[in-house]
């Protein structure tokens, strides 16, 4: 009785199984890695959407870090890479692993923190104030916090960068006290700590909108160019790795900057939060740093293989 | 904890709505861990026949690194079977990474260990009487093994469910191979971690309270098979 059964459930099983892969149907799919912060704003989600319905192909979208998003194009294991963070970027494409940048959105980083800001930094220029963070941190850790990412991801660079510019060296940072506190993780699980901390931190504009309201923490500071948060796209070189699928890579690329894609950019996340999350790079090249060539322009890069 | 009760009544409201998303990933939660349990099971019960049943140098030692690898960590496995998997990697060609496919195998390979070692362990304990007695009725090695399972079936069934049960409720093979990608490899536990570190606890909880019933209901079955 029990045999009988098992056999027939076994059966049944293996149908599960063959229809699942019959099914599947054989859609083009187009890898993306990009990073948690661009990912959790939702953005990514209607582009797959409207790519979809335009090309009939399914973004598979994959995040974390910008170092791991990096590490997945690095691999070839993805087609298309989208990150923020210049100085790696340069790098990819200088080391052969992508084939160009291309500017694609941009929003600004805030320095937020709890109202009451006690470290009294508001109205300072960002690296100033990051240095008056640690200043009061060492010296009252309990009143005054900083919540790094810590995960090597554009924002953390970003923060790095702020570090320098105050006239520190990173490492004397993050080990100067308890003031410092390394999260490790994506940028809403770092502002849900530092909201419980009550501490500040640094966090692209479109996360921290969409988290804001679930946090007490406010915009300390915002604007600026040292605060500029530019997402650039890059194809996967298909010369160093010949199985992405680049036509389809720069197709997607293409996508993005074309005047519809531009649109739905600017328009993204108004209805829900008041005000657009994103800017769009056409028109704003220079604001942004990016050059002409780079910027709200099709690929022209070749596919062909060496 | 008020989130624990609330996520109770989301669970029965996603339940009782059949929302299409919550539907979608259960289904392939269980699809990718029943087919990766199916896939160990094959293997590694007769393996663990193998194993068992003959004698060889180092047979001890092997065992002793099967029990070891019952407490591999989830997301140790996934970055091993990741680098093996990866386009840069030694089976990059096979295009298996960010898939389903290489979902079930990376936890077909988590849950390996489990599978072997206790059928092993459940083979061990049939009497040996029954193992003599069907020697002298002239059983075939192979036929020996397969008379042994049957009179272990309880046990190898308990150890089946078990590597079914780990790879349902893993997160670190599944993120890791999988990608979490929505529509095509989001699974209950890396929704679930998703929603948690977006702060929807609630939702959360609801999934996971989704995730047990169906290990419960799989066990239910599973026992009417085991015969009590």
């Amino acid at each position: 009785m029990a045999g009988k059964n098992l056999r027939i459930f076994l059966l049944l099983l293996a149908l599960a199984v063959l229809c699942s892969a019959a099914g599947a149907a054989e859609k083009e799919r187009l890898r993306l890695a990009t990073t948690t912060s661009l990912q959790d704003t939702g953005l990514l989600d209607m582009i797959k959407d409207k790519f979809d319905e335009k090309y009939n192909v399914a973004l598979d979208v994959v995040s974390g870090g910008t170092g791991i998003a990096i590490q997945y194009a690095e691999r070839g294991d993805v087609d298309v890479l989208i990150v923020h963070d210049k100085v790696r970027e340069l790098k990819f494409v200088q080391d052969g692993y992508g084939l160009e940048r291309r500017c694609i959105a941009y929003n600004y980083f805030y320095l937020v923190g709890p109202k009451d800001d006690p470290a009294g930094v508001k109205g300072m220029n960002s690296s100033l104030a990051m240095a008056s963070i640690m200043e009061k941190g060492n010296a009252d850790p309990s009143k005054v916090m900083f919540v790094s990412r810590g995960d090597n991801s554009g924002t953390h660079a970003r923060e790095k960068l702020l570090w320098k510019g105050a006239g520190y060296n990173y490492s004397a940072v993050n080990s100067s006290g308890p003031w410092y506190i390394e999260a490790g993780q994506g940028m809403g699980a770092t502002l849900n700590i530092a909201n419980e901390k009550q501490a500040y931190t640094l966090s692209d504009m479109s996360t921290f909108m969409a988290y804001q309201g679930n946090l007490t923490l406010v915009p300390i500071i915002e604007g600026g160019d040292e605060l500029l948060n530019v997402y650039v796209a890059m194809a996967v070189n298909p010369k160093t790795h010949p199985g992405v699928n680049c036509e389809l890579a720069n197709e997607f690329i293409n996508y993005l900057v074309s005047d519809e894609a531009q649109d739905l950019i600017a328009s993204f996340g108004k209805e829900k939060f008041g005000t657009p999350l994103f800017s769009p790079a056409r028109g704003n090249c220079e604001l942004i740093g990016c050059s002409e060539a780079e910027c709200a322009v099709p690929t022209s890069a070749s596919c062909a293989a060496a | 904890m008020e989130e624990i009760y609330s996520g109770l009544l989301r669970a029965l409201e996603l339940i009782a709505a059949r929302d299409p998303q919550v539907v979608e990933i259960t289904f392939r939660s269980l699809f990718i861990s029943l087919s990766s349990a199916f896939l160990a099971g094959i293997i590694c019960i007769p393996l663990g026949g193998i194993i068992e049943f003959r004698q060889f140098w180092g047979k001890r030692a092997l065992i002793n690194l099967i029990q070891t690898l019952y407490s591999l960590p989830t997301v140790t496995v996934g970055l091993l079977v990741f680098l093996l998997i990866s386009r840069s990697g030694p089976l990059g060609g096979l295009n298996l990474l960010f898939s389903p496919t290489g979902m079930i195998f990376g936890q077909a390979i988590l849950i390996s260990p489990i599978m072997i070692g206790l059928t092993v362990t459940a083979l061990a304990s049939v009497s040996p009487q029954i193992r003599d007695t069907a020697r002298s009725l002239g059983a075939t090695e192979m036929q020996l093994i397969i008379t042994v399972i049957k009179e272990a079936r309880v046990a190898v069934i308990a150890a089946v469910l078990l590597g079914f049960g780990r790879a349902l409720s893993e997160v670190g093979v599944a993120m890791m191979i999988g990608g979490n990608i929505r529509g095509y490899t989001r699974v209950l536990t890396t929704a679930i971690a998703l929603e948690t570190s977006m702060g929807n606890l609630e939702l959360s909880i609801a999934l996971g309270i989704i995730l047990i019933s169906i290990s419960l209901a799989i066990n239910l079955l599973l026992n009417r098979f085991q015969g009590r």
